[in-house]
This record gives C-alpha cells, sequence and structure tokens, in this order.
C-alpha cells in the first residue's frame, strides 16, 4: 500500500477540506465566483481552506500536483505553503464545432484538461457556416437539415446536459456561441429565409448571406430560438458573435435595398448591421441574461448593455493593444483572444510567444485594465477535429492558463520551462495526449496511443 | 454508360469543384472509391457491382504463400470491417449463401502472382507492378511478384465504396499499374522522443495504404538509444530514455520487421555516425571523442573518435548484429552533420592528423572514419544508404550506394550526384515535421524529385525518395496525426506518373483517402478545411 509522506517519517493520511460559503444543491460557476484557497503541508497535516467551493475545486488540482513519486516508488509531498487566487476571472478556451464535429467524449475529455490548467469558461463556438450540430427541440430541421450527419454528427439535449454538468463538477462555465447574423449559412437549410438571398444582375443566384434583418419573422424565430438556448445552457451570459458580416449580399438584394430606404440608412450597410444585432441583443436582454459579443459589434456602432463582455480577437494587420484601450475606454469589459489563436500551428516552440503575451499590455488607466476580464484560447476548427485537437491544445494551452491565472511577473519562458514539461507529462499520466514541446525528451509514462 | 479515363475524371473534378467552392456551406465532396495513389493507367466506368459480403472471398490462381493468406484476412477486414470474419463464417453454410446472394454480384477476387512467394522479403528490385480488372460480374488482380498483387488488393480495396442505399459496390475498373519509382520511404526518429512498437506498426498499416514501400527506421541519435543490443546491451540499458520502457527489445524489432514485409515495405535502419552519437558514450566508454579545453578533457564529447584501436573493431561486431536483425540489403549509415570542433580541441587526434597527413584538414579524418566504417558494411554484403556529406566531403564509396539529400539547394546536388553516377534519394523537399497552418500537403504534392538539369541518365538514378518526421516534437500524442494524410502527398508523387500533379484536382479523392485511413483506424487530420467523414475517428 502506497504511503504519502509529509516530511521525513510523517504520513499524511488526510487532506482536510474547508469550505466557507454552503455549495450544495446545482449551483453553478460564474464571473463572480470566488476562486481563492489557501494550501497548507505541514508537520503531517494537510489543510485546503476557501470561501467558495470553486476556490477548493483549484486547491484540489493543486494538491494533486504537489504529489510527485520517488526514485524509490513512494508518493511524497513537501511540506508547502500556498495562498492562491487567479490573475483573471475569465480564462477561457474557445473550441469550434461547426468547421469540424468534435464528439462529446472529446469534449469531455478537453473540460478534463482544462480543469488541470485552472481555466474556467468553455467557450462552445457550436455552429458555424459548414454545420449546425445543436440539435434544438423548438427547431428541430435546424440539425435535421444544417448538421454534417444528422445520425451522428449532432449533441443532443441530453449530450449538453451531460457537458454543462461535467463542466460545473469542475469549476468551469460552458459559455455557448450562436454566431449570428454572419458564420450562419448552416441555418438556412433548416430555416429557410433566416438569411438574406444574393442577387446577380436583377435576379437570385442561389448564394446565401448574413441573416436578413428586414424580415419580421427573422426575429420572431430568434427570439424563440434564444429563449430556448436559455433554457438549455444555465450561465449568465450567452455569446451572440457578431463577427465578419460581409455586406456583398445584403447590397445585391433589392428587397434590403428598400428596407435601407424606409430606415433612412441610406447606403450605410454598418446601420442595418447594428440594427440587427441591437434587436438581438434585445431578446437576450429580455431573457435577463448577459451577452459576449466579437468587437465587430462595438467598432460599428451598436449600442450595447454595460455589462457586456467584449472579445478582442483581430490580430491580421490589426493591433488588438489599440482595441483594448478603445474598447475599456468606452467602460466595456474585455476578453482577449487575439494573439492566442493556438489553431494556427507553427514548428517549434510557440508556446513561448503565447507565454508573453500579456492582456494589460496596452495604454491605459488602472480603471481601465481592471475592465480586463481575461483571455481565451482559440481553437478554431478549421484544419481541427478529433484526431488532433487534444494534442494540438495541449501543452500550449497550458501557457495561456498561467499567463491568465499568475501574477503578471509569472513570465520567464526559462524558468516556466521546466515546469511546463512537469505539466505536459502529468497530463499525459492523466489520459490528456499532451505532445511535446520543448525538444527531445519523454516522459516516464508515455500516453498509450492517440 | 460513360467511360472515364484518368484525364476524363480528373476534369468532372476541376469543374464541380469550381461550383462547390463558391458556397460558404459546402465543403468539397470527396470523391467514392478512387484510388490513392492514382494508378498509372486507371479506367473506370459507371456500372455499379454488388460486392457480396456473404460469400466474398479471396481466391489464390496459381501461387500461394504466406503473404497472401495473410493480406486475404486483413483485406478482408478492411473492406467490411469488424463483422467481416463473422460474414467468412457464415458463407460456410450454402443456405446463408443461397439466402443473401444475388445474381450479378462479385463474391471474388481471384490472385494470380507467376513467381513463388513464400517467405520472401521485399528488395530494391522487387517488381510492384499489377493489372487489376473488374469486369463481368469478376475481380482478376495479376502480378509477376507478390509485391504487385499485395498493391492490387490495395487497391481493389479502395474501389469498394458504399452505394447511397448503403451497398457495398465497386465499378468496372480496368488498370494497369506500378510505381514510377522503387524507393518510397518514410522516415521516423525513434531517438528524439520513442515511439511505442503499436505505432510503428499503425504507421507501417498507413504506409500500405499508401504504397509506400521502405520504413526508413533512424533508430538511435544524440539524446538516446533505445535499440537494445544483445552483444552490447549497456547501450540500450545506459543509452535510453527509460530502460524499462522505452526500448526496442529484440522481439520488438523482429515483430517490426515481419508486419512490414507482410505488407511489402523494407525496413532500413539507419545508424547514424560518427555524428549525432551522444547516446552511445553512455554504454560505450571510449567510442566518442573526448573534448579538451586547454590541456584537459572538459567532460564534453564529440563525434565517435577514428584515432582509437577499439572503435572499428566495436563497430564491426556492432555491425555484425545489425546485419542479422536487420534483412534488408541496405543499411543507413548516416554520416550527416559531424562537427570538428571537439577533433579539433583533442590532442591525440592532433597527432593522428599529423601522422596521417592530413594537415589540419577534418574533412580527411571525417573521410578516413567513413571510409572504415563502410568496409566494414561491405564485408559484410550489404549495401549503404548515406546522407549527401559524405559524398560532398569526398569520400571513397560503392558504386551501388544509395545517396540520401535532405539540405536546402537539392536541385544542383541530386544534379551533382547523378552526375558521379551515384543512385540518390530525396528527402529535401518532404520535411513533414515542419509544420504550418493551412494546407501545406500542396506543396508536398508539387515537389518533383527530378525536376532538376540532367541527361535522362542521371534522371534513371533517381530512386525515389523519402518525407521525414523527425522526432524533435513528436511523440505517440502526435505522430499518426502529423503525418497523415499529408504523407499520402508525398505517396502520390513517388508512385504516380509526373503529370498526375494538379493538387485542385487530387484534393477530392485526398479527402476521401484521408476518410479511408480514418475508417481503417488511422488517425489522420483534416488537411483541406471545414468538413467531415462519414465515419468518425474511433481508437482502435
Amino acid at each position: 500500500m502506497q504511503q504519502l509522506r509529509g516530511q521525513e517519517n510523517a504520513l499524511l493520511q488526510q487532506l482536510s477540506v474547508q469550505v466557507s460559503t454552503p455549495c450544495e444543491g446545482r449551483i453553478y460557476p460564474s464571473l463572480e465566483s470566488d476562486e481563492s484557497y489557501a494550501l497548507d503541508v505541514s508537520g503531517g497535516q494537510a489543510t485546503l481552506k476557501a470561501q467558495e467551493v470553486w476556490g477548493a475545486l483549484w486547491g484540489l488540482e493543486t494538491f494533486v500536483q504537489l504529489v510527485y513519486t520517488t526514485n524509490s516508488g513512494e508518493f511524497v509531498v513537501n511540506d508547502t505553503s500556498i495562498t492562491d487566487k487567479p490573475r483573471f476571472v475569465h480564462r477561457g478556451m474557445l473550441l469550434d464545432t461547426g468547421r469540424h464535429f468534435l464528439p462529446k467524449r472529446t469534449l469531455l475529455q478537453n473540460l478534463d484538461a482544462m480543469a488541470q490548467n485552472k481555466l474556467n469558461v468553455f467557450h462552445w463556438h457550436i455552429v458555424d457556416d459548414p454545420s449546425f450540430p445543436y440539435e434544438s427541440r423548438a427547431f428541430p430541421e435546424l440539425s435535421n437539415k444544417g448538421s454534417f450527419y444528422p445520425g451522428s454528427h449532432i449533441y443532443t439535449p441530453s449530450d449538453i446536459q451531460e457537458i454543462i454538468e461535467f463542466a460545473r463538477l469542475r469549476g468551469i462555465r460552458v459559455m455557448a456561441e450562436f454566431d449570428t447574423p454572419g458564420h450562419a449559412r448552416s441555418w438556412e437549410e433548416g430555416q429557410k429565409g433566416f438569411l438574406s438571398e444574393c442577387y446577380s444582375g436583377g435576379t437570385r443566384n442561389g448564394m446565401y448571406g448574413p441573416a436578413d434583418p428586414t424580415k419580421n419573422s427573422t426575429f420572431t424565430f430568434l427570439k424563440e430560438f434564444f429563449t430556448e438556448v436559455a433554457s438549455v445552457f444555465p450561465d449568465q451570459y450567452i455569446h451572440v458573435g457578431g463577427d465578419e458580416v460581409n455586406f456583398t449580399c445584403w447590397q445585391s438584394n433589392p428587397a434590403v435595398g428598400d428596407f435601407m430606404q424606409k430606415m433612412g440608412f441610406g447606403d450605410n450597410y454598418a446601420k442595418l448591421e447594428e440594427y440587427y444585432m441591437q434587436n438581438l441583443l434585445d431578446i437576450i436582454n429580455s431573457l435577463g441574461r448577459g451577452y459576449m459579443i466579437w468587437q465587430e459589434v462595438i467598432d460599428n456602432g451598436a449600442k450595447v448593455r454595460e455589462d457586456t463582455v467584449v472579445g478582442v480577437w483581430k490580430w491580421r494587420n490589426f493591433s488588438w493593444s489599440d482595441e483594448m484601450a478603445r474598447m475599456t475606454e468606452q467602460g466595456y469589459k474585455v476578453v482577449l483572444s487575439a494573439c492566442w489563436y493556438l489553431s494556427r500551428i507553427s514548428y517549434g516552440e510557440d508556446w513561448k510567444t503565447y507565454y508573453a503575451c500579456d492582456p494589460y499590455s496596452f495604454k491605459g488607466t488602472d480603471a481601465q485594465k481592471s475592465l480586463v476580464m481575461g483571455g481565451e484560447l482559440a481553437m478554431w476548427g478549421e484544419y481541427v477535429d478529433d484526431t488532433n485537437v487534444l494534442p494540438l491544445s495541449w501543452p500550449r494551452g497550458s501557457a495561456v492558463a498561467e499567463r491568465l491565472w499568475s501574477p503578471q511577473d509569472v513570465n520567464s519562458p526559462v524558468l516556466a520551462e521546466p515546469r511546463l514539461v512537469e505539466q505536459r507529462c502529468r497530463m499525459v499520466r492523466r489520459g490528456i495526449p499532451a505532445q511535446p514541446i520543448s525538444g527531445a525528451g519523454g516522459c516516464p509514462e508515455e500516453f498509450g496511443g492517440n | 454508360m460513360v467511360e472515364g479515363s484518368r484525364k476524363m475524371v480528373s476534369l468532372l473534378f476541376v469543374l464541380s469543384l469550381f461550383s462547390a467552392l463558391s458556397d460558404a456551406k459546402l465543403s468539397v465532396t470527396p470523391t467514392k472509391g478512387v484510388p490513392w495513389p492514382m494508378p498509372m493507367d486507371y479506367k473506370t466506368t459507371g456500372k455499379q457491382n454488388t460486392v457480396d459480403a456473404a460469400s466474398f472471398r479471396f481466391t489464390t490462381r496459381s501461387v500461394e504463400c504466406d503473404i497472401l493468406l495473410d493480406a486475404y484476412v486483413r483485406y478482408r477486414e478492411a473492406i467490411f470491417g469488424r463483422n467481416a470474419d463473422r460474414f467468412h463464417a457464415m458463407r460456410q453454410s450454402p443456405k446463408f449463401v443461397q439466402m443473401f446472394s444475388q445474381e450479378g454480384d462479385i463474391g471474388e477476387v481471384s490472385v494470380d502472382v507467376s513467381k513463388p512467394c513464400q517467405g520472401s522479403y521485399p528488395s530494391l528490385e522487387s517488381d510492384e507492378s499489377y493489372s487489376l480488372s473488374v469486369a463481368n460480374g469478376q475481380v482478376m488482380i495479376s502480378a509477376q511478384e507478390v509485391w504487385g498483387a499485395l498493391w492490387g488488393l490495395e487497391t481493389f480495396v479502395q474501389l469498394v465504396y458504399k452505394s447511397d442505399t448503403g451497398e457495398y459496390v465497386v465499378n468496372d475498373t480496368i488498370i494497369s499499374d506500378k510505381p514510377r519509382f522503387a524507393h518510397r520511404g518514410l522516415l521516423l526518429d525513434t531517438s528524439r522522443h520513442f515511439l511505442s512498437t503499436r505505432n510503428l506498426l499503425r504507421n507501417l498499416d498507413a504506409m500500405a495504404q499508401n504504397k509506400l514501400n521502405v520504413f526508413h527506421w533512424h533508430i538511435v541519435d544524440d539524446q538516446s538509444f533505445p535499440y537494445e543490443s544483445m552483444a552490447f546491451p549497456e547501450l540500450s540499458s545506459k543509452g535510453s530514455y527509460f530502460p524499462e520502457s522505452q526500448v526496442y527489445t529484440p522481439t520488438d524489432v523482429a515483430e517490426v520487421i515481419e508486419f512490414a514485409r507482410l505488407r511489402g515495405i523494407r525496413v532500413v535502419a539507419e545508424f547514424d555516425s560518427p555524428g549525432h552519437t551522444q547516446s552511445w558514450g553512455l554504454g560505450q566508454k571510449g567510442f566518442l571523442t573526448e573534448c579538451y579545453s586547454g590541456e584537459k578533457p572538459d567532460g564534453s564529447y564529440g563525434p565517435a573518435d577514428p584515432t582509437l584501436n577499439t572503435t572499428f573493431p566495436f563497430l564491426k561486431q556492432f555491425f555484425a548484429e545489425v546485419a542479422s536483425v536487420f534483412p534488408d540489403q541496405y543499411i543507413h549509415l548516416g554520416g550527416d552533420e559531424v562537427s570538428f570542433t571537439c577533433w579539433q580541441s583533442n590532442p591525440v587526434i592532433k597527432d593522428f592528423m599529423q601522422k596521417m597527413s592530413y594537415g589540419t584538414n577534418y574533412a580527411k579524418l571525417e573521410e578516413y572514419y567513413m571510409q572504415n566504417l563502410l568496409d566494414i558494411i561491405n564485408s559484410l554484403k550489404r549495401g549503404y544508404i548515406i546522407w549527401q556529406e559524405v559524398i560532398d566531403n569526398g569520400a571513397k564509396v560503392r558504386p551501388d550506394t544509395v545517396v540520401e539529400v535532405w539540405k536546402g539547394g537539392w536541385e544542383e546536388e541530386m544534379e551533382k550526384v547523378t552526375k558521379q553516377g551515384y543512385k540518390t534519394l530525396l528527402a529535401s523537399c518532404w520535411y513533414l515535421n515542419y509544420i504550418s497552418y493551412g494546407s501545406d500537403w500542396t506543396t508536398y504534392y508539387t515537389c518533383d524529385p527530378q525536376k532538376f538539369n540532367g541527361t535522362d541518365a542521371q534522371k534513371a538514378l533517381v530512386m525515389g525518395g523519402e518525407l521525414t518526421m523527425w522526432g524533435e516534437y513528436v511523440d505517440d500524442t502526435n505522430v499518426l496525426s502529423r503525418l497523415w494524410p499529408r504523407a499520402s502527398a508525398v505517396a502520390e508523387r513517388l508512385w504516380s506518373p509526373q503529370d498526375v500533379n494538379f493538387p485542385l484536382v487530387a484534393q477530392p479523392r485526398l479527402i476521401e483517402q484521408r476518410c479511408r485511413m480514418i475508417r481503417r483506424g488511422i488517425p489522420a487530420e483534416p488537411v483541406t478545411g471545414p468538413g467531415t467523414c462519414p465515419v468518425e475517428y474511433r481508437e482502435p
């Protein structure tokens, strides 16, 4: 029988856990959760104290990482004293199940991996142009017609429940993103008339553009759809997208042109986009939920709630640093993902670049800086599916996790490297195929094979 | 009935692609039942034949052997999945066959091999040609040698697809096929990171699905020595990362070689020296050069030490064992990236240089080492493959040496090497370990090993090439997904005719090949953008 030794000759037999706030019943983590904890191992005793259960969960994860095996095969933990709490409250990971389907078991495995790195928001970019795998009770045709294979490449209501519960038990919020009016091609198959039809030289050309804001049916549908979304996903925030809206199709459509005239928008299609987003945001508002949106919504002038969280993502020929300054200056909470597009792979040790990116790297007052809720690593799905999502995400994602949890001055890649190597081998031992990221080497326990 | 030739099929693909790509939702539609790599001569019609799972069997018309019998079991499962055995047992019952067989169904693939093949090993001289016909409800594969028959069977399996109504079908097809290049290799590096035997075997399966026929096993290097030598057990007990678990025992090695043989794949082992040998020094004291700071050794080591009288006896004994373990005609001896700094610092070496009248030309010392090593291999009656530096630095080698070109400026190097009359392999443009965002497979696909200035005779010396998956950032967690299907692009370049080189036309076929590999248990990653496979990957 293996025995846990705290110090020479001291046998550690228990870790006693004290949580101040009650946590029975179905409680969910939120942006306001207290994730702090104190962990103490000394004199053969181990105690973990936290205000809320979320802190206790992180304390347990930390304790597990403190345990290691000696050369003689004993499990040991050193005398340790830790007080800990995250630097940022929103530490997220985006997965994209619209470009490639990811089976439920992989999403669950990834939640485990996130918990091992204290990431606390699963940003589920669940549908997009190529496919609609979300099975809606109210609108079953959306996935029947819009998924890659309705028999297998969908998330049923019970799949989603299972994922949300699995996350909850790990202190992870599940924030669903239903991106519109752009990125919505797959909605049309099951919801005819939702998207604008494009015209070439006066006749329909069979192509579709963004959601059509000129029809009342659009917002009636969205209200009913998002009412269901709010009942399925308990998190306070729903992400409603709003990125990369292409105006070409709207510009070609005569009915849209008429509407623009009627509304006095002239030729300014950004106003039409604003009109759409306004209505959508009002719907979410009426459901009592907060929303997260991509930066374009604000950039293009829409009026949004004060507690809106803005995702700063643009990096191509764009200064995210300036954008962070602009957003916080207007008083919005921000979440940074621009420097953490982990889907953009390259050869070598790119984890160092991710590690070095700091969300405070912009010109602003302390008040502005305090509006930075945190960040998210993004694993977009164009070239990613079940065959490779976990090795590509880990342990590169761990670099982002430390940036978002640990103090700002914990930022030396040289010091971090041997710890990251240990973290990777630890993850491998715990069943996550975290790939090599620091050159030649080996883990004592190799992964069983992907 | 429309008769489609290879070119007609290409044209149709291009047209359908252009319409598909313009709609945001629809990804490129994969082909159905089109082989990868593209055969030399491929004609198919729209006439579908049902493949009768219940009665399906492979039969041998002339020569039978262990290789064919093993292939029949594998390929039945490849077509029908794990239920294949159940169907096979059922077909023994005449009643079952009567119930489920229909007229016009294909129930038999008849295989005709001319040369005896029991216990054979593939070689650089193997005849891999075959012809395959699906016509009048009959399937016939014929080949001179079993290696061609294996490829014919692989091709046949790829022709079978599921119709819209869910039946297994195969179109009337006539194929006459043989590879453009005889050496179509894949390098794995099991020193920078260990790779489990299980994944080496899975990778051999993946290679067979793409008609790659040489597993270049870069088995040891600076960082670790996982090869368990019977004559020198300390090499791995001191030199491997974890001697309990991260070594290849003689049984493991034999298993890999046999598994490969049954798939028509040669296993060419590389024991790289005199550079890339740090890990040898742990179990073989005195093999490496001691580096000096001023008058004293500083504790670090350099390349193998050519001046000690223990070096070549050791190498002779070591390679005698290697030759007994690895049956292939060729052994890869490495010879790349030899740093001279340590040699230059060592006084004993300096004396030796004087004695040999090499002056300060350490390339001569390198040549001296390689010459002796090559003589050892020669005396073992094996051929050798070497990295280009050995030739670049002037060593004298056997005429049947194969020179592997890996550095930049490969067009000039290929010209130079073939001008000197050496057989050559290209690896330079196929370093698949250098990952980048997006569809890099198109770059690998369009690299042509004969695109250099040279006579036809020179071009004929290009034996083929190899894709490399160096192990700095690769191990069991990601090796298969990183290799496949990007390696498939190289596989087609090395097998198919030179004019089969339009990535846009290849794309829908590559998507089919990826999904096929996934169905057959290889985690081949997405390389063409958003989309899906009907059957998602499940770890076997």
